[in-house]
């Protein structure tokens, strides 16, 4: 668990991240690390400042304390989110925040933005270069768009997708930014497990794709099943960091979890029926 | 067979609008060819409106502000004022250019600003450059105060001036004609430079702000830059209609612009469609064209209904305006040609769309 010996450099690695919302303090002194190319899954209770990592990495929040590394680039805990994102931190949100009165085809190509240049002078003229530009962009989003299974025409509006496509969308306009780092908040909310397993499939294509996934999720059972390594949040603290064997396994995250000893836990099995770590065991992971 | 469609539709339209003021002219007198005049104005206008309440979401209560300061820069380069007589072609692209200017600089504070609060500071905004201009003639006098500017130059091309009748090509051409040209010519400019905006990638990057300001940051828009770009494309327009405006009134004076005018402004872009230019172009139409229909027709209506005319005209003109205004907030909300909600997924509008046809069959 400790940041040394690792056989990959660290594509992002956060050191003392805190970061507090009057008294209430959200996240205290995070440290974590992602290799390249592995699925993070970042798991932890309501409450427990997942997301609010998820915004300071993203560069929407400003972290008290701390800084983090990313792509062998340091920034301190207040960078600007185009910053980051042309540094290739790419994410999505828990609740789904696309572009909804624009077409699902413009929701990507606005994904592209950061990757192309053309301004008020290129628009006016439509040169050669702006041109090619667009074009290169409608390409792009097109290809994402099936890449991640988008089968409607492109010009539905985005509010008129599916619940799924919606979260498919706004993982193809993620991925329109051409990020290094892909930050998933919650892609399966509400999803049945078909719908589940095909986005399982996607995200495993996009990290063979070369893309990293950090990915928060409920979901314990895809978060055991799909990620390479998981840290365990609880009440802004970090108190586990570790693969998923043992992670399902480990005494503070399952007491993190019911509030009581593990031993105890199946008394009180029906409030959280999803989070049944131990039942976990014998899903392998690849 | 589509295309030759288009040109014909092009070509009559063209026909139409060069032939508009003679027509109006002898329809119903010299006065509606001014009324189109003034539409044309407030067509520009809207559309600077349109880009940034429209595309870019941010709602600017003191957008008349800019059209003041185009017109203010036209007349103070232009009229005894201040002694000073620029041509025309200087002046146009200054008063933009210094509209542009405040724009950026009314923008600049307003960035962390979003809904009604970013409503209140441009009214304040809006109310400031009208006090300023009601004061500015003291110490120093330099706008002359609640009494305006007058004589100010005619616009002048070369020597062609635009302030009298010129005979062109068998045809008498009076002032307000001329003017019509001139405004037709700039309106055109507007609307080219709006459709090449909305389509490209700055314009995508508006809508992207005005849809979610937070997922456009976190898409690596860099929003203030986008922000700023929009008050300042917004303002441009502005400054140049205004600038027209004082070379067509040959007066100023700071009661032009009030908050009224502003309001009027954006009911145009509201009551059209935001976002949507052909919206835009007809809510213009309706709220220059409609008043002035009741203004001159309320008054005989009257008389013939009951004999005399009981109600002002006046007043009884913005009664009908305000209740066409919450008629159509109540039945079409997002104005009478709202943008996209209907736009067909089987129109193409260029090359591009062209393409993105194929793939979806």
């Amino acid at each position: 668990m400790m940041t040394f010996a690792k056989p990959h450099a660290p594509l992002l690695e956060l050191s003392g991240i805190g970061k507090s919302f009057g008294g209430l303090s959200a996240l205290r002194d995070i440290s974590l690390h992602i290799r390249r190319g592995e699925i993070y899954g970042l798991i932890g209770p309501n409450g427990a400042g997942k997301t609010t990592l998820f915004n300071i990495l993203t560069g929407l929040h400003r972290a008290d304390g701390g800084r983090f590394t990313f792509d062998t680039t340091e920034y301190g805990g207040h960078c600007k989110s185009h910053t980051l994102a042309r540094a290739g931190i790419a994410r999505t949100f828990q609740n789904i925040r696309l572009f909804s009165n624009m077409t699902a085809l413009e929701n990507v190509m606005v994904g592209r933005h950061l990757r192309t240049r053309s301004g008020i002078w290129g628009a006016l003229t439509r040169n050669a270069a702006t041109r090619a530009e667009e074009r290169e962009t409608l390409q792009r989003a097109r290809e994402l768009l099936s890449y991640v299974g988008i089968n409607r025409p492109h010009q539905t509006l985005a509010k008129n997708l599916s619940y799924g496509e919606q979260r498919r969308l706004e993982i193809a306009r993620a991925l329109a930014t051409d990020p290094k780092l892909i930050a998933l908040d919650e892609p399966v909310a509400g999803m049945n497990s078909t719908e589940t397993d095909s986005l399982k499939k996607l995200l495993r294509d996009i990290r063979a794709g070369g893309t990293t996934v950090l990915i928060i999720e409920h979901d314990v059972k895809l978060i055991l099943s799909l990620c390479d390594r998981v840290a365990v949040l609880d009440q802004g603290k970090k108190i586990a960091e570790d693969t998923p064997d043992q992670i399902k396994c480990n005494s503070a995250v399952i007491s993190a979890y019911f509030g009581i000893e593990p031993a105890a836990y199946e008394q009180n099995s029906t409030e959280r029926p999803t989070a049944r770590l131990p039942d976990q065991a014998n899903h392998g992971h690849p | 067979m589509r295309q030759r469609d288009t040109w014909l539709v092009l070509v009559v339209l063209a026909i139409g609008l060069l032939g508009l003021p003679f027509m109006t002219d002898a329809l119903l007198g010299r006065g509606w060819v001014r009324i189109l005049d003034f539409t044309l104005l407030y067509i520009m206008l809207a559309l600077g409106l349109n880009i940034v309440v429209g595309y870019a979401g941010l709602l600017d209560l003191g957008y008349i502000a800019f059209f003041a300061v185009g017109a203010y820069c036209y007349a103070l380069l232009g009229s005894p004022q201040l002694g000073l007589h620029f041509p025309f072609w200087v002046i146009l692209p200054l008063s933009a250019l210094m509209a542009c200017l405040f724009g950026v600089l009314l923008g600049a504070p307003t960035l962390r600003l979003r809904g009604d609060y970013l409503a209140i500071v441009t009214l304040g905004f809006g109310e400031i450059i009208r006090i300023f201009l009601n004061n500015l003639n003291s110490p120093i006098n330099i706008t002359n105060g609640p009494q305006g500017i007058g004589m100010i130059d005619p616009i002048h091309l070369g020597s062609f001036s635009l302030g009298s009748t010129h005979e062109l090509f068998g045809l008498t051409l009076p002032p307000v004609h001329l003017h019509y040209y001139l405004f037709l010519f700039f309106t055109l400019l507007v609307i080219f430079v709006s459709l090449r905006l909305e389509g490209s990638r700055i314009g995508r990057a508006w809508m992207a702000i005005r849809e979610d300001e937070i997922a456009a940051k976190a898409m690596g828009i860099n929003t203030r830059n986008i922000k700023l770009l929009a008050f300042a494309m917004g303002a441009t327009f502005g400054g140049l209609a205004g600038a027209l405006f004082a070379g067509f009134q040959g007066f100023v004076s700071p009661e032009s612009f009030g908050l009224a005018e502003s309001i009027t402004v954006l009911c145009m872009v509201v009551l059209g469609g935001m976002g949507n230019i052909s919206g835009v172009l007809l809510g213009c139409l309706l709220l220059v064209v409609l008043p002035e229909v009741l203004r001159h027709g309320s008054g005989p209506v009257q008389q013939l209904l009951f004999g005399r005319s009981f109600v002002d005209p006046e007043s009884l003109r913005m009664l009908l305006f305000g209740l066409a205004l919450i008629v159509v907030m109540l039945w079409r909300p997002a104005g009478l040609w709202p943008s996209r909600q209907h736009r067909s997924e089987l129109t193409a509008k260029d090359n591009l769309t062209k393409s993105s046809r194929d793939d979806r069959t």
